[in-house]
């Protein structure tokens, strides 16, 4: 934790509620799973999308690809930062050309995230879309993005941190508030 | 975990954990090598120079393409054309490249030590890519590399490593490193290439290779430098074949699917025959590739965040 909690802003009902929500929107609004393909941003991004590809799976009987997606090496910090992140495969083991690229995450926040991460996709192949899926909308954008699927929209200042928890990657379920030490 | 070298010299400094940290960055790399669209803006505005002082087309490729995929703006000094041929000395050429701004230089050189004196010198990263024959780190690291994808963890793995390891530098690195990650190291070759001093290294030698290679996870041939035939340090390169040399019979000793390695060039039919250098046990492609991955991760180690670490 790099703060104090605050304030718990959704528990783990609230977070599975949101994911069974955005999985319908993705669906209603590309009428179905016709050239889906997920693509979740590491770390917390993954179990994010594994558990859209799960609710799709469950609504519609059909198993969308998943890739993982790490864009450490598409910061445009990097050569501002004393230490270097640690790099995690990218593993996309099918192409995206042509398909609708279905992007999670879970906190947006500058949009600097998803700007390396378009970049990095971009490299990948010739998606026809990419859309944007996230847990949290926490505002303070710094470039033009917007996401397409919001969890929950949390209105902070900008000395305040948004944690989320997921079982597979912290042990528990759940979105905090928290001030900037 | 966080890198806080600024130059590769040796393996000697580094702890296991670092070496095991330098693999597990290679790992995303190599995915990136396996990509149609091969160029990452990483290291966009940094700058690597390559300074030659022997031949070597294979390592400076490798280092040339690894820092050309991450972004950075590769140069190569080709010694032969340079000022050093008008007698510059190394710490001239050294104050000059520190003057030019460059951010990492990666240096061979037939005398041991060079890299370790230019890392004195320069503010700029350095990277050993072989020194006379002290030591070839980034040659060893893409070794561990192809050794963990084919046999996992390296500990209590057993490693033979068979030729002229009197004049190798492959194999100093090689073994200061495999004994960090816990493997077993048994070098043999023949007498005058394997001097008993070589003991210091703290592993086990032996001049009989039928002897050793029962139970083996990897072997490495290591290159017989012809031109020292002359010199009179084994009788005949028919005699160094029949007795050190590897082959698809020879191996089957090890009764394990054992790989092959070889750092490369190879003398087909000398330190190995053409049947198991071609054959599925074989490696030796793989390491080439794996080189480029791992010089990718050191490259990206060394200057990827703003420098300011302490060596």
């Amino acid at each position: 934790m790099e703060g104090t909690p605050k304030n718990r802003i959704m528990d783990a009902d609230g977070i599975r509620r949101a994911i069974s929500r955005i999985s319908h929107e993705i669906l209603e609004k590309n009428q179905g799973t016709k050239d889906l393909v997920l693509i979740g941003i590491r770390t917390r991004g993954v179990p994010l999308a594994e558990r859209i590809k799960e609710r799709i799976a469950e609504f519609e009987g059909v198993s969308i690809p998943l890739g993982l997606l790490d864009i450490t090496l598409y910061r445009d910090d990097l050569s501002t930062i004393d230490i270097q992140p640690v790099l995690h495969e990218t593993k996309v083991p099918f192409s995206l050309d042509g398909k609708i690229v279905i992007l999670v995450d879970d906190v947006l926040f500058t949009g600097r995230t998803v700007r390396a991460a378009l970049d990095a996709l971009l490299d990948l192949g010739r998606p026809s879309k990419i859309q944007l899926a996230v847990l949290v909308d926490r505002g303070h954008r710094e470039l033009p993005i917007r996401a397409d699927y919001v969890g929950k929209n949390v209105p902070t200042s900008s000395r305040e941190i948004v944690s989320v928890c997921l079982e597979e990657t912290d042990g528990s379920e759940e979105v905090f508030l928290q001030e900037k030490k | 975990m966080n890198w806080k070298h600024k130059d590769l010299l040796d393996l000697d400094i580094l702890t296991a954990e670092e070496i095991k940290h330098i693999l597990k960055t290679a790992a995303p790399m190599k995915e990136i090598l396996a990509r149609p669209n091969k160029k990452l803006p990483t290291l966009r505005g940094k700058s690597v120079v390559m300074l030659f002082y022997e031949n070597s087309t294979r390592t400076r490729t490798s280092f040339e393409t690894a820092a050309k995929i991450l972004g950075a703006d590769t140069s190569n000094i080709a010694v032969a054309q340079s000022s050093v041929s008008k007698g510059e000395t190394l710490l001239d050429t050294a104050k000059t490249l520190q003057a030019m701004k460059v951010d990492l230089v990666v240096i061979r050189h037939g005398s041991s030590g060079v890299a370790g004196f230019l890392a004195d010198e320069l503010s700029a990263g350095v990277i050993n890519g072989g020194d006379g024959q002290h030591a070839h780190p980034t040659q060893a690291l893409l070794d561990f590399f192809t050794m963990q994808e084919r046999l996992g963890e390296l500990q209590g793995k057993k490693i033979v490593i068979v030729g002229d390891v009197l004049h190798s530098r492959v194999v100093r690195s090689n073994v200061l490193g495999l004994k960090k990650l816990g493997a077993e190291v048994v070098l043999v070759g023949p007498p005058t290439l394997l001097p008993s001093e070589m003991n210091y290294l703290g592993v086990k030698t032996s001049y009989d290779l039928d002897k050793e290679l029962p139970g083996a996870d990897a072997v490495m041939a290591l290159r017989l430098q012809l031109e020292r035939q002359q010199s009179g340090l084994f009788p005949s390169i028919r005699e160094y074949s029949r007795l050190y040399g590897l082959s698809l019979e020879r191996l089957k000793q090890t009764g394990k699917d054992t790989i092959i390695m070889h750092p490369g060039p190879m003398n087909r039919g000398v330190e190995i025959t053409s049947d198991l250098a071609d054959s599925v046990q074989s490696v030796i492609e793989e390491q080439v590739t794996n080189g480029v991955a791992v010089r990718m991760a050191l490259i990206y180690l060394l200057i990827g965040g703003t420098g300011s670490v302490v060596d």
